[in-house]
């Protein structure tokens, strides 16, 4: 792993995922074709791995299996040694330093070590390799390996497995320390006696050619399990490869900093009986810095297992099931996870692992099921699980059954028993080894157990609570905007467009300490999660109490009390503020600090340390919880901001070794908004009792500042309930499910505190400009507390300051859009028209005042200044033209902005070149034809977001740019929601929706889970037009960089880096204003990745957020974007005067509505918008003469030609360091765009299929043909639909003009954006995301006709079928995988059976599924009907109503439904179809009819009218 | 929308033409509230940036609405001292500055903040702000116009001694004598000076500072001193028969009648034959009963004129103004959200008189007597030359028209110097107003707010003056201060 050189690169920020599967023997037969098939495997899962610039450098590829004892006992005698027998030696493959010397230093210390600890070292063997083919990035680093042998007498095989654990862990520790430069070059692959990895910085083909030992034909194992690595970066690391030595990881932890610091909090108290004292210290500390996030899993389930669980006992633990609401669960399991969640806390994240031990080989899937996991059983014993299907051509009439591995299922191979161990069975021994029922009976203290307080605090009247709301920092607007609508409604409320104020760190107002702390997000290499629809798998369980030594289990692990969720009320606090329940008690500390003393910063220091030392004593005072209290601030003492207490003792704690020990309870006044639990549960407080802002409810509500009649009861039950629904939303849009999880998991960049402050308070988050020390913090504490507490008192301070932050106000917040600069943007465009000189004059005016309100430090370029030293003449620089075609407008829908304003944003855009962007809400194809003035309403950018509304074959034909997007500004890692009354006629027609029914969009993309599916919708997405580019869109945060060079990787042509703060989308107010980060620091970490990994030549870099002047365009060059987007200045252009109502539909400029009357008060014009382009664009022009450069290209990315203006001595500006930001990396590669990517389109199956339809294009004559395929064969047809298209529009050709058959196991995504005309037939399976995007065409499967098992209850198809089909009809005799018809629209499909979260969001269509069902069918399901046959009556369990009703069959109905029926029959010969049409009088009865309630409303209302 | 734009009701022309009362209705609740449910609560309300005081017009609007009388009273408090003056006699800016006045016709704002405040006085709720502890010092206010008022009040707030000094024989300054009570009753400004008093400011009034009482005295006795006279130097036509009986300042007249009404309302201790400035009148009473009355001057200060000239019967009345006549709607030149340049018809022009656009005055013609009985009118034109008006007669037009009452309302030009302020040798402006930073004049100790510092502005200007003026000469005395300032919130690093 390279190490950051100056630059925004923090090797942190990588990620991974992959393709991963294993082949096995059930009866633990060995073979040799075993690995050789594992190894094809690996090869033909190609595509989910990555490769870097060069296509010789892979991200990693490796097979782990048994020893291969016959093969290494040969080698060994050539060597001299003889081994003894399998099991009774272990062999170590260990990367050693290229360099002789320092290996040698290496195995001394190995040699030491071996000898102290008992072993027998027999010998080492140099493992042949061959490294001709390997790119330059691997060679640079490739290791030395070798094989070392080991012998242990007297010892059973866990013993010697212990030991070697023992000896592993500690002499790399040692190495590492003494041996320089070994941190990466020295590494055990594996150490066992079982098993064995081969593994490298290799791509897929590389490596048996790289190790021929594996190739070797006596090389043989009855398992192997590989492993290939999509990783974002290309920064050489061996070691990373995976199979690590238990697992093979597909998937991404996001909770791993928490994980890694809970392990380390308990490390002082870890016991084993299986290891002495001494050893113990030897294995610690458990994890290692530089690790990954799958790395740092192998390692915990190594501990937890070798101390004496089972490997599934552990996969349990770490990777449960979700069992928190699921009242089904067998309730000895769901003991089990509930005694477990008081041991350990989740790992979370989406995770398929195959792990194995070496006599059983398995593989588990997280709760979510984020990931794809099929395999197959055949009838020779042999057990295949992979990513994939297809990945082996298996005979179908050897198959005895395939399925898929579903959410938080295991799957064991038991080698030893020679069976499949089921998921039932394993699980049901596990969870009755001990009785967790009786241990959780007795022990775990619910809080409504405990007795009412005898000391209850009483309120504080409104003088005191004013000052503590002061104190705290509260203002009116919180009152008015946070406060209020959270405890009437139970929800935050909602905002619009943006956030330009400034940072925290630049921001003149006292800050809450949380406003430096940013919200990180999921994107691209991980999904965001939809906390609402998918609730069943979120939680906010936490504990409170000492936890024990994880090695062990008994009924005290569970003594702890147990929280529902983490905000308590005042009573309920009280209750543990004063417990005495069997010894269980609770210590409270005073968080303040002394404000009489001359030096305030030196006492905020001491009350720190103060505060660090009394938990301390605590523990050793045997309380079991402690509580940070506020509550004793008075005229001399100022309020520690509760964050900074929280993270103070957390790390004070889990640096002592004793966090373990005691749970973390807070109460301060300084608590009201969703982000500030979320920073303070992210620092590791388990329970928070906003005491104030409780207070100030019941006072509001006496001063009648609260809408309608509620009781402060009432409030505070809406409150709550509005801060746990944000909190599962922060939680979410991470990835992460469970509050235990989050807790200390520090899901958050910093940004403006200092390098020393941060590592001593909240070390390990990222801070990457420097910033305040604690000398500051104090003083912005002092601030509130002089108001709130004055020396004098004085009448004045009668009311909460104004805050100014979600609305301007004069003596607010200060915000770069305002009443000055929004007349002169609109004067100079209108102005600009008739007389664009005094129009231009007029920009200038406007634009001086933007940057100079921008010199009063409201951005991170505002601390920025040109550095040019050749002035050239302005007639050398190119053109306004060539400039303007650089310029994009942001994506919004028609839906979101009126009809007007898109349409005028398009004409403008297409006039002077730019382009525009249809948003998420599809287009209206009457755009696609040209005005009769020549003008041209097409937004050339078309995106592709994860509602998919209106994404057909056609609408994706019609664009230049594919936009991905991947997040947006105002609310990265959140959906959307378009309520049914938006969505008129017209807006349904676009969308092709229901008019009248409500749209959401899902967080993530269905098809987008990590950075290999992201390459796959790219390739999709690029078969379905060629001509278009394919762009990104990311948000910027930290390891934005990282996760652009990924993007890269997967072969897009442009990215986008939006900032944080622009975005015109409605979103709730924390999210626009917590979560993501400025343009700047995302660009800059942009460029500079890609720059390192010399892919910057290979992508267009675009960025956006708040760009307002020439000057921020510049900037954003020299930072190294060479486009740019402006959405909110167009906007404001036309006419927006940042009303922040868009959500309201009441815009009173026409703007951000659908509101006829009000649409009729639109008054911007092209013309307007073409001048403000045109007046940037000449601004442009004028800085690049003074800076002397010709053309943009030149500029890009030359960030020497700026520098940090002098700041002088301003008490929080003077510690920022911005050299970061303005790092060059010093590679010799391109700077900006110059290489097309290779998108590996040119031999697809596609190519071959449109020849052959030639005669059915040209003439529309009938053609049909047949194919063999397999999983390469990817995104079948949708090269085929764009020709289509292309020449027959959206209407496509006549049902059935096309006929192709084909066998075989088809790749990801057949069938993706098919349209009218085409029909295929596949005999065979296939995989994820079939059926994507079908807008038109017929899909029929059936399995082959020598396949024996029965279709209905075997896999036919993946994950995501049919996400975002439009129109089309599909008949599949099988089962389907998760997420079946999720935003499906207008599809009729008909299916055999299907897994979890089938049809969520669906809007139209309809779906008939003949079998099972899995859980949470029909979330977030608005329209669109689903006929499920209902055999067993178990339906009604597994569906969630909250939007539909479940409903007999009518008679339309049950014409409609056997139909449907009978075309399947007809189409794949179904069995369970002839069995149901010829008992259709008892059968049809069994159905249950799924009928979302406003779509049953509207067609209701439909029938009225028609009658 | 719901609801049409509906400011205050007024009472019948003829009914108010009887009377010196004022001519809007008592405020409605009901209708209160609707109006405030048009406030769209911008989330850049141009209304909050329109008003010289920033008052936080969406916040009080959506109290108001929820019927949250006390907490919009609170929010209007924390930024307008005297919403009682403002709510009546401001020109709104701030509706000029709505939102919806871009397409619509804007919020009431005027009114519903005249509303919060009379409903603020009904039930009690505008009360003491007498400080807890005083700090022992004084400052002294010269001038009690609304910036005085308003510094005094805010001074006494932070817990300063405060003592007013006025010239004229009662407190309030232009309030109280510029402004009509059909306008403004004079009981609205005593119920304010109640307070005061009650909370500790004390006034003295009839004492010209100095010259009763001198410079040196004042800074001997006071810690800081803080002038806010106005600027009081009427501006005059330099043209032939100015000194005819009959050609009165518009100043001079208002102040008379003001003075009559107050007499009739029973105050006493009340001199007619003193003006504003506590200078005796040199010419005879000026009334207009049964006269040809000649405004000069197309501004608020003539259409007040206007409305006096109105209820004392005049014969005739004709407000003549040298600009061209405005548009009805807003000009072009002054697009949204500036405060528009349009025609404006104000409650006094409703009541009957002429108006004459593009017309100079060249002379006041008298009779043998000395008495005014015509002016020589000239009709005129504009050209812009450089950016420059330039303003052309055209002599054909000369005229002579008969006239009574000539009345001077072309507005003021400086605060007077002779006096105090060259008593102290304070730094002067080219226009002869006050140099200040920050309030702080060339002189230690010494500030300056309003009229005689920005020059002749408006009522809600001298308001929000007077306010920053105070926390200027708290920091100055104290070092710091708490007192509200307009731009900068109490939380901010750059408060104190």
């Amino acid at each position: 792993m390279m190490k950051t050189n100056g630059g925004l690169y923090l090797p942190d920020f990588e990620h991974d995922a992959c393709g991963i599967g294993f082949r096995a023997h059930l009866k633990g037969g060995k073979s040799h074709q075993i690995v050789a098939d594992a190894i094809t495997m690996l090869e033909r899962m190609d595509h989910r791995g990555a490769c870097g610039c060069d296509p010789n450098t892979g991200d990693g590829a490796g097979i782990l299996l048994q020893i291969p004892h016959e093969f290494l006992y040969d080698e060994c005698l050539e060597l001299g040694f003889r081994l003894p027998k399998y099991g009774e030696y272990a062999v170590g493959m260990i990367f050693f330093p290229y360099d002789e010397k320092q290996r040698n230093e290496c195995k001394e210390i190995i040699g030491r070590k071996v000898e102290k600890l008992g072993f027998e070292l027999m010998g080492y063997r140099k493992v042949p390799t061959r490294n001709e083919t390997l790119g330059e990035g691997s060679l640079s680093v490739e290791p030395w390996v070798e094989q070392l042998f080991l012998r242990l007498t007297d010892a059973d095989t866990i013993t010697f497995e212990r030991k070697l654990y023992v000896l592993r862990q500690i002499t790399t520790k040692l190495i590492h320390e003494s041996v320089a430069g070994s941190e990466e070059s020295f590494y055990y692959s594996s150490l066992s006696t079982k098993t064995i990895s081969y593994k490298g910085q290799l791509t897929t083909d590389q490596l048996k050619y790289y190790f021929p030992d594996i190739t070797r034909k006596d090389v043989i194992s009855a398992f192997a399990i590989v492993h290939s690595r999509f990783s974002t970066n290309t920064f050489p690391s061996w070691k990373l490869a995976q199979p690590f030595r238990y697992i093979a990881h597909n998937g991404e932890i996001n909770t791993v900093k928490g994980n890694v610091n809970w392990i380390r909090a308990g490390e002082a108290s870890f016991y084993s009986e299986f290891f002495t004292d001494k050893e113990m210290q030897m294995i610690l500390p458990i994890c290692h810095k530089g690790n990954s996030d799958s790395a740092h899993l192998d390692n915990a389930i190594e501990l937890l297992h070798l101390s004496g669980r089972s490997l599934p006992h552990v996969m349990m633990m770490l990777i449960p099931e979700a069992w928190e609401e699921n009242p089904d669960m067998d309730p000895v399991r769901r003991a089990f996870y509930e005694f477990h969640s008081s041991v350990i806390e989740p790992w979370d994240g989406p995770a398929s692992i195959s792990f194995t031990d070496g006599k059983i080989v398995g593989a588990t899937l997280d709760r979510n099921g984020l990931r794809p996991s099929r395999y197959w059983v055949l009838k020779d014993d042999t057990v295949v699980m992979a990513s994939e299907a297809g990945v082996l051509d298996i005979d179908p009439a050897q198959v005895a059954y395939k399925g898929r591995l579903q959410p938080g299922k295991m799957f064991v191979v038991d080698m030893e028993q020679g069976r499949i161990i089921p998921d039932e069975e394993l699980k049901g021994d596990i969870c009755s080894r001990q009785p967790y029922q009786q241990w959780l009976d007795e022990h775990k203290i619910m809080i409504r157990d405990l007795p009412e307080s005898i000391r209850p605090y009483t309120q504080y009247s409104e003088e005191g609570l004013m000052k503590r709301q002061i104190a705290g920092g509260m203002t009116s607007e919180d009152l008015r905007l946070i406060l209020a609508p959270m405890a009437t409604s139970g929800a935050e409320a909602i905002g619009s467009m943006g956030i330009d104020i400034p940072l925290a760190v630049l921001s003149n107002q006292s800050q809450h300490i949380s406003y430096y702390f940013k919200q990180l997000f999921a994107q691209v290499t991980n999904p965001p999660i939809d906390s609402i629809r998918e609730r069943s798998i979120m939680s906010l369980i936490s504990f409170v109490g000492a936890s024990e030594n994880i090695l062990s289990e008994s009924p005290r692990h569970c003594r702890q009390v147990q929280l529902d969720q983490p905000v308590l009320t005042i009573k309920q606090f009280d209750k543990l503020r004063f417990v005495d329940y069997e010894g269980f008690q609770a210590k409270t500390i005073n968080t303040y600090f002394n404000t009489n003393v001359p030096d305030p910063a030196k006492a905020l220091e001491f009350a720190l340390e103060r505060i660090c030392r009394y938990a301390e004593d605590a523990i050793y005072d045997g309380f079991e919880i402690i509580i940070l209290s506020d509550r004793a601030i008075d005229s001399d003492h100022a309020p520690i901001p509760s964050l900074l207490a929280v993270s103070a003792v957390h790390h004070h704690l889990i640096r002592k070794g004793l966090r373990g020990k005691i749970g973390l309870l807070v109460e301060s006044s300084d608590i009201w908004e969703t982000h500030h639990f979320a920073t303070l549960i992210g620092y590791g407080a388990s329970g928070i009792c906003p005491y104030i802002a409780f207070e100030t409810l019941s006072s509001m509500n006496r001063k009648g500042m609260i809408a309608g009649e509620f009781t402060d009861e009432q409030l505070y039950k809406n409150y709550i309930k509005a801060v746990n629904k944000e909190l599962l939303k922060i939680f979410s849009k991470m990835g992460i499910s469970t509050l235990a999880s989050y807790r200390g998991a520090q899901i958050f960049e910093c940004i403006g505190l200092g390098k020393t402050f941060v590592d001593r308070f909240f070390t390990g988050t990222v801070s990457r400009i420097g910033g305040l020390g604690i000398a500051e913090i104090a003083k912005e504490c002092l601030i509130r507390h002089a108001v709130a507490f004055p020396k004098i008192p004085v009448e004045s301070v009668k009311k909460l300051e104004t805050g100014g932050v979600y609305q301007w106000k004069q003596r607010g917040e200060k915000h770069l859009f305002n009443p000055d600069t929004i007349h002169l943007l609109q004067q100079s465009a209108r102005v600009g028209v008739a007389d664009p000189k005094r129009g231009y004059e007029i920009f200038k005016k406007y634009s001086r005042l933007m940057n100079e309100q921008a010199d009063k430090t409201m951005t991170l370029r505002s601390l920025l200044k040109f550095k040019g030293t050749k002035a050239i003449p302005l007639e050398e620089v190119e053109p306004v033209e060539n400039i303007l075609k650089r310029f994009a407008t942001g994506a919004m829908s028609f839906g979101s902005i009126s009809w007007e304003a898109h349409t005028t944003l398009a004409i403008a855009m297409n006039r002077i070149g730019g382009m525009s962007n249809s948003g998420e809400g599809g287009e209206d194809e009457a755009r696609y034809t040209l005005l009769p003035n020549g003008d041209n309403m097409n937004s050339r950018v078309k995106q592709v977001a994860s509602g998919r509304f209106g994404v057909t074959s056609y609408y994706l034909s019609n664009a230049d740019e594919l936009q991905i997007k991947l997040a947006q500004g105002a609310k990265p890692g959140e959906g959307g929601q378009l309520p049914g009354h938006k969505v008129d006629e017209w807006i349904g027609r676009v969308r092709h929706s229901t008019p009248g029914v409500g749209l959401i969009s899902p967080p993530p993309h269905h098809d987008i889970y990590s950075i290999e599916d992201l390459a796959q919708l790219i390739f999709d997405l690029k078969n379905a037009n060629r001509k278009a580019r394919v762009s990104v869109k990311l948000v910027s945060e930290a390891g934005v960089g990282t996760v652009a060079s990924g993007v890269a990787k997967a072969h897009a042509d442009a990215v986008l880096i939006a900032g944080y703060d622009g975005g015109t989308g409605a979103s709730p107010l924390s999210s626009i204003r917590h979560a993501g980060l400025p343009w700047e620091l995302g660009l800059a970490e942009t460029h500079q990745t890609l720059v390192k990994n010399k892919l910057r030549g290979r992508i267009t870099v675009q960025t956006d957020g708040q760009i307002r002047t020439g000057r921020d365009i510049v900037i954003a060059t020299l930072l190294g974007a060479e486009e740019y987007g402006v959405a909110t200045a167009a906007l404001v252009t036309v006419g927006c005067i940042m009303m922040r109502k868009c959500h309201l539909n009441t815009c009173p400029v026409g703007v951000a509505t659908q509101n006829k009357e009000l649409r009729a008060l639109f008054s911007g014009q092209p013309e307007h918008v073409v001048n403000m382009f045109t007046y940037l664009a000449m601004e442009v022009r004028e800085i690049m003469a003074e800076l002397g450069f010709r053309t943009i290209n030149e500029m890009v990315g030359q960030s020497q030609y700026l520098a940090p203006r002098n700041l002088g001595d301003h008490w929080k500006l003077k510690h920022l360091d911005l050299s970061r930001i303005l790092h060059r990396e010093e590679v010799e590669t391109a700077l900006y765009k110059q290489e097309e990517q290779d998108h590996g389109i040119e031999g697809v199956l596609d190519h071959t299929l449109i020849r052959d339809a030639k005669e059915a294009l040209e003439n529309q004559v009938a053609v049909s043909a047949e194919y063999k395929v397999n999983n390469l064969n990817r995104s079948i047809g949708a090269m085929l639909s764009n020709e289509i298209s292309k020449r027959y529009k959206g209407k496509g050709l006549e049902p059935g003009t096309i006929h192709y058959k084909f066998y075989g196991t088809a790749g990801q995504s057949f069938g993706a954006f098919s349209t009218r005309g085409l029909r295929f037939e596949l005999e065979g399976d296939a995989n994820d995301y079939f059926g994507k995007g079908l807008c038109g065409a017929e899909l029929v499967v059936y399995p082959p006709a020598a396949s024996t098992f029965f279709p209905s209850e075997n896999m036919a198809v993946g994950n995501v079928s049919f996400y975002g089909a439009t129109s089309g009809e599909a008949f599949i005799r099988g089962m389907a995988g998760e997420r079946f018809c999720v935003r499906n629209s207008g599809a009729k499909v008909v299916v055999e059976g299907i897994g979890d979260h089938g049809c969520e969001y669906m809007t139209g269509g309809i779906a008939v599924i003949l079998g099972q069902t899995g859980r949470n069918f029909a979330a977030g399901m608005s329209g669109g009907i689903a006929y499920v046959y209902d055999a067993d009556q178990s339906f009604a369990g597994k569906c969630n109503t909250e939007m539909v009703d479940l409903d007999d069959l009518t008679e339309e109905d049950v014409e409609i439904l056997t139909g449907l029926i009978t075309r399947h029959f007809e189409n794949t010969g179904s069995d369970v179809a002839r069995r149901i049409l010829e008992n259709r009088s008892f059968e049809l009865e069994k159905f249950v009819k799924v009928f979302p309630r406003d779509y049953k409303k509207i067609l209701m209302e439909r029938e009225a009218v028609v009658a | 929308m719901e609801f049409e734009r509906q400011a205050a009701l007024k009472r019948g022309i003829e009914e108010r033409k009887k009377d010196y009362r004022e001519v809007e209705q008592k405020y409605s609740e009901e209708q209160t509230r609707q109006q405030a449910t048009r406030c769209m609560d911008c989330g850049v309300p141009f209304c909050h940036n329109g008003c010289p005081l920033g008052n936080n017009i969406p916040e009080f609007n959506d109290a108001v609405y929820e019927g949250n009388w006390k907490y919009a009273f609170e929010i209007l408090d924390s930024t307008n001292n005297f919403p009682e003056f403002t709510g009546r006699i401001c020109p709104a800016p701030c509706e000029s500055a709505c939102v919806l006045g871009i397409n619509k016709s804007p919020v009431a704002i005027e009114y519903i903040e005249k509303s919060i405040i009379e409903k603020a006085f009904e039930n009690g709720w505008v009360k003491s702000s007498a400080p807890r502890k005083r700090n022992g010092m004084k400052v002294a206010v010269i001038g009690s116009g609304p910036a005085g008022l308003a510094a005094a009040l805010q001074l006494n707030k932070a817990g300063y001694w405060v003592t007013v000094f006025e010239r004229a024989d009662q407190a309030g300054g232009l309030l109280r004598y510029g402004i009509p009570d059909f306008k403004l009753e004079k009981s609205v400004i005593d119920r304010r000076l109640k307070l005061m008093e009650e909370d500790g400011v004390v006034f003295r009034t009839g004492v010209n500072v100095g010259t009763e009482i001198s410079a040196g005295q004042l800074q001997e006795d006071f810690d800081a001193v803080l002038l806010a006279t106005g600027s009081t130097l009427p501006r005059t036509l330099d043209i032939e028969g100015k000194e005819l009986n009959g050609v009165h300042f518009a100043m001079d007249y208002l102040t008379q009648q003001n003075k009559r009404v107050a007499l009739e309302e029973g105050y006493d201790g009340l001199d007619l034959s003193e003006n504003h400035a506590g200078e005796r009148y040199q010419k005879e009473d000026i009334r207009a009963t049964g006269k040809k009355v000649f405004v000069i001057g197309g501004g608020d200060t003539g259409s007040d004129c206007v409305g006096t000239a109105n209820r004392q019967g005049a014969d005739k009345i004709t407000q003549i103004a040298y600009g061209l006549l405005p548009p009805n709607e807003r000009d072009a030149s002054t697009p949204w959200p500036m405060y528009e340049h349009k025609l404006r018809t104000s409650t006094s022009h409703e009541e009957g008189c002429e108006r004459l656009w593009s017309v100079n005055t060249k002379a006041f013609i008298g009779d043998e007597n000395g008495n005014l009985k015509a002016l020589r009118l000239v009709d005129v034109s504009w050209k812009f030359e450089n950016g420059k008006r330039i303003l052309i007669e055209n002599p054909d037009t000369e005229r002579e028209v008969e006239a009574d009452l000539a009345l001077l309302a072309i507005g003021f030009s400086s605060p007077q110097s002779q006096g105090l302020v060259e008593d102290l040798n304070l730094k002067l402006d080219a226009r002869g107003n006050i140099v200040t930073e920050n309030y702080r004049t060339s002189r230690k100790g010494i500030f300056a707010a309003g009229d005689c510092k920005r020059g002749q502005s408006l009522v809600v200007w001298a308001i929000s003056e007077g306010r920053e003026a105070a926390r200027a000469v708290d920091v100055f005395l104290s070092g710091s201060s708490l007192l509200e300032a307009k731009e900068v919130g109490m939380t901010s690093a750059v408060f104190s």
